[in-house]
């Protein structure tokens, strides 16, 4: 380790996986604990409490949806008492009115939504919930006029790619103050259901273009990120702005770890928050130590002068597309095995596959086999 | 809202959602907001102290040029580069 460990700034909190819409992208694992696997609501406390002590500034309430536990009340409560600064990420779906301004009053700060287009029947087929595009735009509202900040969040591929500028729009409309477009990362079940999501590479370039364009028009209206499409990119992104450098999750039950597919990697040892204190977690679980900093690197990124810049790209990639967690992530055009990313992305992206339908029947098939 | 109108009679505030807190892990004060946080010096703080909607930009300046014994003109540079970042950043308004 290079630098001394800074205190982590952000953490996910994913309070359950239990979720009423089934996107297709969605980041959770393929094998999912159940409800009676949950951490209690003391439990989640006193994790909170300790993020608080160690320097956490932001604490994300995730999931799955998190209206869908019970006390999700209770939690942001104890959150803001504890001084950090709460998000909801939110579907909209499992609010209520009263739930809502329960929340405002309890000292909920910010509130991220997630929209999967910008018209109603993509949307729902999306998410695969009838009547979710509706329930979202009642849900915006109810944030705007309770003036607290909304983000909205779009992830992008195929089925939307060509209304992803007029998410932007749609945002505004919404009275959002910031809009997260993200092009589709694939781990998870992106990464299963990578052939019905891939866009082309000229939808890319055009999207990403729109979208850019969108942000200097509404400069000062509202704030654009804009994640860049990766299987298209030159440079892979920082993945988690640096594995275990500033923030971590917490999953339902307990494990902590640098990032959502961290667990994909095998031979990590992840430490759980049930047995041992988050700062122990942080600091000395082997899973975070092993790619922290730079030492661990291999050449090309050992030698290359934006190591401190990507971090070398995603350990899940590297894992998942070179076979080593260790490996350059391949989307990076210095990797060797680079060449095989645009290869896949066009094959992907010709697929004709005709709609998320069969998203349904491969998860089925995948839980099967898990 | 553009920076033309962002005048020495403008009272800035900090949106909803956006606030101050002295972080006593990092040993600084800190600027939260959706996303982000900002680690913020000295100046920062008294300017942003300031920024409750009752005070203009002008009564800041000269608050702060008196109170740091500097050039009004330097002070009101850096206070509209500070505050002006924020606007675009969505993370201000002013009456
Ligand atoms: S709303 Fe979020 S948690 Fe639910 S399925 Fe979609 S991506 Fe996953
Ligand atoms: S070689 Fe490694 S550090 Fe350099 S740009 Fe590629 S991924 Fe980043």
């Amino acid at each position: 380790m290079s630098n001394p460990l800074a205190p982590p700034s952000g953490m996910l909190a994913e309070l359950t996986y239990r979720c009423p819409l089934s996107c297709p992208y969605c980041s959770n694992p393929l094998e999912m604990a159940g409800r009676q696997a949950e951490m209690s609501t003391d439990e989640w406390k006193r994790i909170f409490s300790q993020a608080a002590e160690i320097g956490v500034l932001h604490a994300h309430l995730s999931g799955g949806e998190p209206a869908s536990r019970r006390d999700l009340l209770e939690l942001v409560a104890h959150c803001a008492q504890v001084g950090l600064y709460t998000n909801l990420i939110t579907s909209g779906v499992g609010l209520t009115k009263p739930l809502f301004e329960a929340l405002v009053a309890a000292g909920l700060d910010h509130v991220q939504l997630s929209i999967q287009d910008a018209e109603a029947d993509s949307a729902d087929w999306i998410g695969g919930y009838q009547g979710g595009f509706a329930k979202k735009i009642e849900v915006a509202r109810w944030v705007a006029d309770s003036g607290m900040p909304l983000t909205v969040n779009a992830v992008i591929h195929r089925a939307n790619i060509l209304r992803a500028a007029e998410m932007v729009d749609f945002a505004v409309k919404l009275g959002a103050r910031r809009i997260e477009i993200a092009h589709t990362q694939y781990y998870g079940w992106a990464l299963l259901n990578r052939a019905h999501l891939m866009p082309t590479r000229e939808q890319s370039e055009t999207a990403y273009a729109a979208v850019e364009a969108r942000r200097a028009a509404y400069k000062g209206r509202i704030v654009v990120d804009h994640v860049a499409p990766d299987y298209h990119a030159k440079y892979p992104k920082a993945c988690m702005s640096g594995w275990g450098r500033l923030t971590f999750n917490v999953t339902p039950t307990g494990k902590v770890l640098p990032c959502h597919a961290a667990e994909t990697i095998p031979g990590l040892e992840f430490w759980n928050a049930r047995e041992k204190s988050l700062a122990e977690c942080w600091a000395d679980s082997p899973g975070f130590n092993a790619y922290r900093g730079t030492d661990w690197m291999k050449e090309p990124c050992r030698s290359c002068e934006r190591k401190n810049e990507d971090f070398g790209g995603c350990r899940c990639q590297a894992l998942a597309l070179a076979g080593d967690a260790s490996a350059t992530d391949p989307i990076c055009s210095k990797s060797p095995l680079h060449h095989r990313i645009g290869e896949i992305a066009a094959r992907d992206s010709a697929e004709k596959v005709e709609g998320f339908t069969q998203r349904r029947l491969t998860r089925e098939k995948v839980a099967d086999k898990v | 809202m553009s920076d033309d109108d962002f005048t020495g009679e403008s009272r800035p505030y900090l949106l909803r959602g956006v606030r101050l807190k002295h972080d006593t892990v990092r040993k600084c004060w800190v600027l939260l907001a959706p996303e982000r946080f900002l680690r913020l010096n000295g100046i920062s703080v008294d300017i942003l102290q300031r920024c409750d909607g009752s005070v203009s930009l002008g009564r800041i300046v000269e608050d702060l040029a008196e109170k740091y014994v500097a050039d009004r003109a330097v002070v009101e540079r850096d206070v509209r580069a500070l505050l002006a970042g924020l606007l675009d950043k969505r993370m201000l308004a002013y009456e």
